[in-house]
Parts: structure tokens; C-alpha cells; sequence
């Protein structure tokens, strides 16, 4: 019987490799799905405040960042310690902060232009100085919908 | 005579190629987790009279600029921050047309009538921390919940979720239409039984 050849040397067959490629292209696709870049470089440190009464953002083409905090180690010395708003890439002051929703706001799609939220990703030992600031220039162009974003935790954790 | 093979692509290679890729979208990647506390600003215009509101329908929440806690001008630690605003929202102290039948709390004539008039009013200093007005918020928010869980677990028995869990099944994208619209009803409801009157005062100057 030909056919049925045994393997005469009784060798363990080699384990076939061949679907490897298939795990990790499964893998691959995963993670493919579940990326979101990073659009924004960070600028400042971003160690948000902890809370649990939080709600979702919205989807994150409705949303515009903001974000505030000291500059991160290699800004500080070029601008100093004190806390700075970033906006996109580069640093703003708060006159800024109006000018740059509304420019965010006409870029977004017409029917989205009115559901906007705009989410403060703040670090959590900046003073209430500077975010009171930015809450006015929002009043001003009517940026009403206003998002604390924080990090999911005790707020006891604020404390320490 | 044998059929020529043509020779067959080494594919060992492939697992290599799709490893550096995989490699690179684990680096990058961030699952999006960002969540937060909604808040809506008062629009600009202001009000030219303002409505009287009697001083015992406000509860007056300060954070000074040393972070330190003044709930009804007396110094208070956060910790007793919730229950002290849900006493307050809940106390139901009106008579009359201002009578709140579904209140629970003492009814003491000196807090708020119901909890449609009580107000919650926040004010902080410039110097005070983000992560200490964060907290303070929380807590509110947390004894808005605390009595919107009450309310929603007293009127829908029968639904199996808390206030919270409601909302959060109303915002989710994945919840059906028939499902939103009868869960949008429910949480008018609530919503009107305690409404969320919390008002920020613009921020002292340091002095």
C-alpha cells in the first residue's frame, strides 16, 4: 500500500507555523479597529482630577479640547512654570480661547455645529483662576456645553 | 514525464511583517476611556432683575483659596458634604402649594420648601485648586443621584436600574429608539422631581 505510507523514521512531525500569520493578523485587525491617534501632542501635564458621578463624553467628532497645566518638563524652560491653556499644538492665552472654538466649531460639519461640547482636560493642581477665565470666553461665543473631563476614581484619591 | 512544480512563495516571512504592524497599533493605540462631569454655563446675557430667592432656599457651598470647605458658612469637611446637600434638597419644608409630598427629609421651616426651589451655590476663589472644585462637584452631582435613585427606584420598580444605570443606557449608542423614548419619559420625570439647580458665583479676586 503506497498510498498510506508510514513514516518510517518515527519522527514527532514538525507543528505547521502556517496560521501564525493568521493569529496575528487577527491581533493586528483588533487593534487597527481600537486605535484612536493621538491628535494632539501634549504640551502641559495632564494628570486629571479623579470622580465617579462622571458621564460619557459624547462621539469625539462633537467635542473640542481644551486643554491647561503647567507645561511638561522640557516647555518649562522656555515658558516657565506657571499653568498655561494649550490649544491644538501650541500654547494660548485666554483671549485666544473664543477665537479657537469658533474656528473649531465652523471646521466641524453643519449639523454637528450645534451639539458641541467642549471638554476641559485639565491638570489636577492648577488654580480655578485660570479655568474661570476660560469658562467666561466661552460664555462669549456661546460655548455652553461644557465638559469636566476626569479620571474614573474616589474623589478622596484628590486628595492627598 | 513529471509535471514541472512552479515554486512555491516562502510565506514564513508574512508572521514577521504583520508582527511589526501589530507591534506598531499596540504602541499607539489609546482606548478612548475619556469621561467626565456635564456641565452647562449660564449664557451671557445677564438678567435685569434678578428673581428674589429666600435665603433659605440657598445653600451656599464656598471653597476658599486655601481649598478649605465652608457649607453654609461653617467649616465642613468634605466627607459630610453629600449627606449635608441631600438634607437640604430633600428637607421639603413648604406648606401649601409648596408642599413636597415625595420628600423625606425633616421639614424643618428653616431649609429649603421643595427641592424645585432649593439652589445649590458654589463659589470658589481663583487659588483654589481644580482637583478640590472637581471634588465638590462630584459630591453634588453624587446627592442629585443619590435622590434621583430614590425617586427612580420608588416610581419604576419594575425596571431593575438605578437613575444612573437609566442614563447611562440612554447615552449609549447601542440602546434602541423604542428603548430611548420610553427610557427619555422616565427620566423627565425624575428629572422634574429634582431638578439640578446648581449655580456658580464668578470667582473672588484674591484679597
Amino acid at each position: 500500500m503506497a498510498k498510506f505510507k508510514k513514516n518510517k523514521s518515527g519522527d514527532l512531525p514538525a507543528i505547521s507555523t502556517a496560521s501564525l500569520p493568521d493569529i496575528v493578523f487577527m491581533l493586528l485587525f483588533f487593534f487597527m479597529v481600537a486605535t484612536v491617534m493621538r491628535d494632539n501632542t501634549l504640551m502641559v501635564q495632564n494628570t486629571l482630577p479623579a470622580a465617579d458621578q462622571v458621564q460619557k463624553l459624547d462621539k469625539k467628532d462633537r467635542v473640542i479640547y481644551i486643554y491647561a497645566g503647567k507645561p511638561s518638563s522640557r516647555y518649562i524652560d522656555t515658558y516657565g512654570t506657571s499653568a498655561k491653556i494649550q490649544l491644538n499644538d501650541k500654547f494660548g492665552t485666554v483671549e485666544e480661547v473664543g477665537a479657537f472654538v469658533l474656528a473649531e466649531r465652523a471646521a466641524k460639519r453643519q449639523e454637528l455645529q450645534n451639539v458641541l461640547t467642549t471638554a476641559l482636560k485639565v491638570d489636577s493642581e492648577t488654580k480655578m483662576g485660570i479655568i474661570s477665565d476660560i469658562k467666561q470666553e466661552l460664555r462669549k461665543v456661546n460655548a455652553l456645553k461644557l465638559n469636566y473631563t476626569t479620571r474614573v476614581g474616589d474623589y478622596t484619591q484628590n486628595f492627598n | 514525464m513529471a509535471r514541472r512544480k512552479s515554486p512555491e512563495v516562502n510565506a514564513g516571512s508574512m508572521a514577521d511583517i504583520a508582527f511589526l504592524l501589530l507591534i506598531f497599533f499596540l504602541v499607539t493605540t489609546t482606548i478612548e476611556t475619556d469621561s467626565g462631569i456635564n456641565r452647562k454655563l449660564p449664557p451671557m446675557e445677564e438678567q435685569i432683575d434678578p428673581p428674589i430667592i429666600r435665603q433659605k432656599n440657598i445653600f451656599t457651598v464656598v471653597v476658599n483659596k486655601n481649598n478649605q470647605l465652608l457649607v453654609e458658612e461653617e467649616l465642613t469637611d468634605i466627607k459630610e458634604l453629600r449627606s449635608l446637600a441631600v438634607d437640604f434638597l430633600d428637607n421639603g419644608g413648604g406648606s401649601g402649594e409648596e408642599f413636597c409630598d415625595y420628600c423625606q427629609g425633616d421639614r424643618d421651616p428653616r431649609s429649603s420648601d421643595n427641592p424645585d426651589k432649593a439652589i445649590i451655590s458654589l463659589k470658589n476663589d481663583r487659588e483654589t485648586e481644580y482637583k478640590v472644585y472637581i471634588a465638590v462637584q462630584n459630591e453634588l452631582v453624587a446627592a442629585y443621584n443619590v435622590l434621583r435613585n430614590r425617586e427612580f427606584a420608588r416610581l419604576y420598580p419594575n425596571e431593575g436600574l438605578t437613575y444612573v444605570e437609566a442614563d447611562l443606557r440612554y447615552t449609549d449608542p447601542r440602546t434602541s429608539i423604542d428603548d430611548k423614548s420610553s427610557l427619555k419619559e422616565k427620566l423627565d420625570v425624575i428629572k422634574a422631581l429634582y431638578p439640578q439647580k446648581l449655580s456658580e458665583a464668578e470667582p473672588s479676586k484674591v484679597n
